[in-house]
């Protein structure tokens, strides 16, 4: 800047970018110092159990007790099981919505599908508490002893239990996945569509086509509906019956780890109680973290490699104006 | 000619389970809009919105307390969050392609996906921990992590947005970067960034899990943000968690009051950028 | 521009009586015996409201390179898509006319657009092979309409294809690479003998050499030449020079309308139309 003696000018260049760096560092830290004080406020506990937390099924704070297994149990089983409903609807939704909607109805779908993604975690609580698990409760009154004799049925119909909190996450899931879903497959080249078209495709294998160019993206978005799940609390708690045992049967009500932190975090009269809660607290952050990060990277790479690696051996021609 | 029949049949049947996938979504929808509106509508009257919670069994109980404590947490929140997301947005528009900028849009989509109940952990031992005190502050703090990586990148979006012709001018006039960024860029994406944060709101004032060993709950009407304080979407979990019929309805009517909020601010952002889509492209 | 001077290298044409035809007018052919492989009569076509085909009336002959010429935004992408229905895949098209393609009636109702497709391979402005190996883009087609069912066949018939479309030898040496890492020019050749691959009796391309180096459309021309034995051939070009090498009937486009269609010699070096003796001269472009 001509005139100018400082190295930099007040309201200059330099300035700015320093001002707002430093609030883009603060974002920065903020996620390191999440890290940094799981870690911190768990190392009680830690070095108390060590990796035989992980292991432990008895989670009894009264004795000083502290296994953590159920609820590691808990909250993949749920998550799972939310993944395994959810998948075909999200993926469904995603194909209808880009491939089949007639243009009037594509906005207002999209609209409805957004909406429940918008309806707040303890909202779903109180439905899945007083209207979901009284209707699984019945569910399993009438199911049929055959079923009822499988491991993964047996025990009492409570109604609060893993297949209800597996119900409501899946509802849950579902728009994050397929909104996710139909920006990827919007991401694919209509070349490729028409390729499958012109060699006598039918509508479903030139979806398919386009589902095979989009497989990488297809499965991030999946893994972010799963991410989203193994994180939720409140619609889980209100379902799951908040019991730390480890079991294959969907009646029995069981734990998450979301789950148990919400419940006992302000009871926990002694520091290693809060410790273990922590460390909790912290492999959820970091299986959640690692799960959105492999997600956002497939993600991505679908996004951006969608245009062939070759390139010409000369310059491209100015392609012509379509006829 | 049996196998093309087959293959049309299939892409038909495909097409079938596609369509049956939205209904199936939107059932769930359905039956929670129905269950909350016809729940809520018949706790929900003028006490609700004044009364202090009563004790079990007495009539006229309300949320009037939890109401003005979801707007004191949320507005700290975004006291909190607006200027810090908004000023990281420009950073990760104005210089897109350096390494910083990278890095704090990849900590902006990590932080988006960060339990919200690990973000209550996180504040519980920042805040609440060292002065052994639950605070309505905790619980604003607690809001407003969680709002900054959404403003940053809807900000950061609606900056790219902004024609580049726009900055060109200010530039060539004699503005610094940052002279351009607030006098003009910033203008001409507000709109955007206000509907931006509108939708960050609407998601945050729903959440339950940060403030429950943040804020805590009060029984009490109160307004110090040194006090636990009573929020709407805590109180509804507390009451729904209860044994009683009557905290029950009051529960749903509270359900209520949330998914009128989340709707209202749904459609009216949806409208907005509709209305914005249209202003700045000149259709 | 360059000018047209030279006529077309002599390659044995044989001398079929061409079908001239005005935008009014009706087709004929001078030999009845043969039945035109396409006959279009009175096309019409539209996106949305706009018309991009006003009254076409054009047959196209068997075992010919017909070639579609005209400036940007004449129509013959539209009218070379229609032949094939490609143009369903883009919401808000109609057509009216008769196009009868093959023994099909294109746009009637009871047509399966399927079976036409399977019969007619369009090759693309730009090559877009499927992100899979070379041998699984030629298979796709051929599992597909379950051609060949055998695995022996299925790998003779990959060979053969790859074998007409000039590709072969290039690439029979890592037919289960992917094929997005092939050349330009040689992801083209694929495309042409994965379109190939189920034997359709037309074959449909929309400029293929555009998007390709100089040697890479020799390539393909000579290609195309070749395949002219075997296969009705229709071809979008903007380069006047390449409809002159490869084709034997060309028929001219302009602004939605068929200014003229003939043997390719006539129309380059004695047009009977002054907008088309404009055009090939380069007086525009």
């Amino acid at each position: 800047m001509p005139g100018t003696r400082l190295p930099f000018r007040l309201g200059g260049d330099l300035s700015f970018r320093i001002f707002t760096g430093f609030f883009a560092l603060l974002l920065i830290v903020i996620v390191v110092a999440i890290g940094a004080e799981l870690w911190r406020n768990s190392l009680l506990s830690i070095q108390k159990f060590g990796f035989n937390f992980w292991v432990t099924r008895i989670w009894d704070p009264v004795a000083g007790e502290f296994g953590a297994l159920p609820f590691i149990w808990g909250t993949l089983y749920s998550a799972i099981l939310a993944l395994v409903l959810s998948t075909p609807v999200s993926l469904g939704i995603a194909i209808f919505l880009s491939e089949m909607a007639p243009g009037w109805a594509r906005q207002p779908l999209v609209f409805l599908t957004e909406l429940l993604a918008a309806i707040p975690s303890i909202v779903y609580g109180v439905w899945g508490a007083f209207v979901l698990a009284p209707w699984v409760r019945s569910l399993q009154v009438h199911m049929p002893d055959a079923l009822r004799a499988t491991p993964f049925f047996s025990g009492p119909p409570l109604g609060y239990g893993m297949l209800a909190a597996g119900l409501i996450l899946s509802v849950m899931v579902i728009p994050y996945s397929a909104s996710v879903a139909r920006e990827v497959l919007k991401a694919v080249p209509l070349a490729q569509r028409e390729a499958a078209y012109a060699l006598g495709a039918t509508r479903w294998e030139a979806i398919r086509a386009a589902l095979f160019f989009a497989r990488t993206g297809i499965v991030g978005a999946v893994m972010l509906g799963f991410g989203r799940a193994l994180g939720e609390t409140m619609a889980v708690t209100m379902v799951i019956g908040n019991s730390p045992q480890v079991s294959w049967s969907l009646n029995a009500p069981q734990y998450t780890m979301a789950a148990v932190i919400a419940n006992e975090f302000t009871e926990a009269a002694d520091d290693l109680y809060l410790n273990a809660l922590v460390e909790i607290g912290l492999v959820l952050f970091a299986i959640t973290l690692v799960i959105n990060m492999c997600s956002r990277l497939l993600i991505m790479s679908m996004t951006r490699s969608r245009r062939p690696k070759a390139q010409d051996e000369a310059p491209v021609l100015p392609e012509p104006k379509a006829a | 000619m049996n196998l093309a029949f087959r293959r049309r049949v299939l892409s038909a049947a495909v097409t079938g389970f596609c369509g049956l996938s939205i209904l199936v979504a939107l059932v769930p929808l359905g039956l929670i809009f129905f269950f909350v509106i016809s729940q809520g509508i018949r706790a929900l009257n003028f006490e609700f919105f004044t009364n202090m919670p009563q004790p079990v069994g007495e009539p006229g109980g309300g949320m009037a307390n939890a109401i003005v404590g979801s707007l004191i947490v949320t507005g700290i929140g975004a006291i909190f969050a607006i200027p810090i997301g908004i000023l990281c947005g420009v950073y990760a528009a104005e210089y897109a392609g350096s390494r910083l900028a990278a890095t704090v849009r990849f900590a902006a989509d990590t932080l988006n996906g960060v339990p919200s109940i690990v973000i209550g952990v996180f504040i519980y031992s920042l805040v609440v921990l060292p002065i052994r005190q639950f605070t309505a502050i905790a619980g604003g703090v607690a809001l407003g992590v969680m709002m900054i990586p959404i403003i940053a990148r809807s900000t950061e979006e609606l900056l790219l947005l902004v024609p580049g012709g726009l900055r060109e001018a200010s530039l060539a006039l004699g503005a610094t970067r940052g002279r351009a960024m607030f006098s003009v860029i910033l203008p001409a994406a507000f709109p955007g960034i206000v509907t931006g944060i509108m939708l960050a709101l609407s998601r945050i004032a729903g959440e339950t899990a940060p403030l429950l060993f943040t804020a805590l709950n009060n029984r009490f009407f109160s307004t110090r943000l040194d006090q636990p304080i009573s929020t709407l979407t805590v109180q509804v979990y507390t009451y729904a968690n209860s044994p009683y019929d009557d905290w029950h309805r009051q529960a749903w009517a509270g359900a209520l009051v949330l998914v009128s909020i989340v709707l209202l601010c749904s459609l009216l952002a949806r409208v907005a950028t509709r209305r914005l889509e249209r202003l700045q492209v000149g259709r | 521009m360059a000018m047209v001077t030279d006529t077309p290298r002599d390659r044995g044409i044989q001398r079929t009586p061409p079908t001239v035809t005005k935008s009014e007018g009706r087709a004929k052919s001078a030999d009845p015996s043969q039945v035109p492989a396409i006959h279009v009569e009175g096309l019409n076509f539209y996106y949305g409201a706009k018309k991009a085909l006003e009254n076409v009336t054009l047959s196209i002959q068997r075992n010919q390179v017909t070639a579609l010429m005209g400036p940007s935004g004449c129509g013959k992408s539209t009218f070379l898509r229609a032949l094939n229905r490609m143009n369903d895949v883009i919401p808000g098209t109609r057509a009216e006319g008769v196009v009868r393609v093959l023994d099909l009636d294109a746009y009637a109702k009871s047509t399966d657009v399927v079976a036409l497709r399977r019969r007619v391979g369009m090759v693309f402005q730009k090559s877009n092979p499927f992100p899979k190996s070379i041998f699984e883009n030629i298979a796709y087609g051929i599992r597909l309409n379950k051609v060949v069912t055998d695995r022996d066949g299925l790998n003779q018939r990959v060979e053969d294809s790859l074998r007409e479309a000039a590709l072969w030898d290039e690439v029979k040496d890592r037919l289960h690479e992917s094929a997005i890492a092939l050349s330009g020019g040689q992801q083209q050749r694929l495309c042409i003998a994965r379109a190939l691959a189920i034997r359709p009796e037309v074959l449909l391309m929309d400029e293929p050499a555009s998007a390709l180096d100089p040697i890479a459309t020799q390539r393909i021309e000579e290609l195309i030449f070749k395949l002219r034995t075997d296969y009705t051939i229709v071809i979008v070009t903007h380069n006047l020079q390449q409809a002159a090498r490869v084709s034997q009937i060309t028929a001219f486009f302009w602004l939605g309308r068929l200014i003229e269609a003939g043997l390719t010699e006539e129309i380059f070096t004695n047009p009977k139309q002054k907008l088309t003796e404009d055009y090939v001269t380069g007086r525009f472009g």
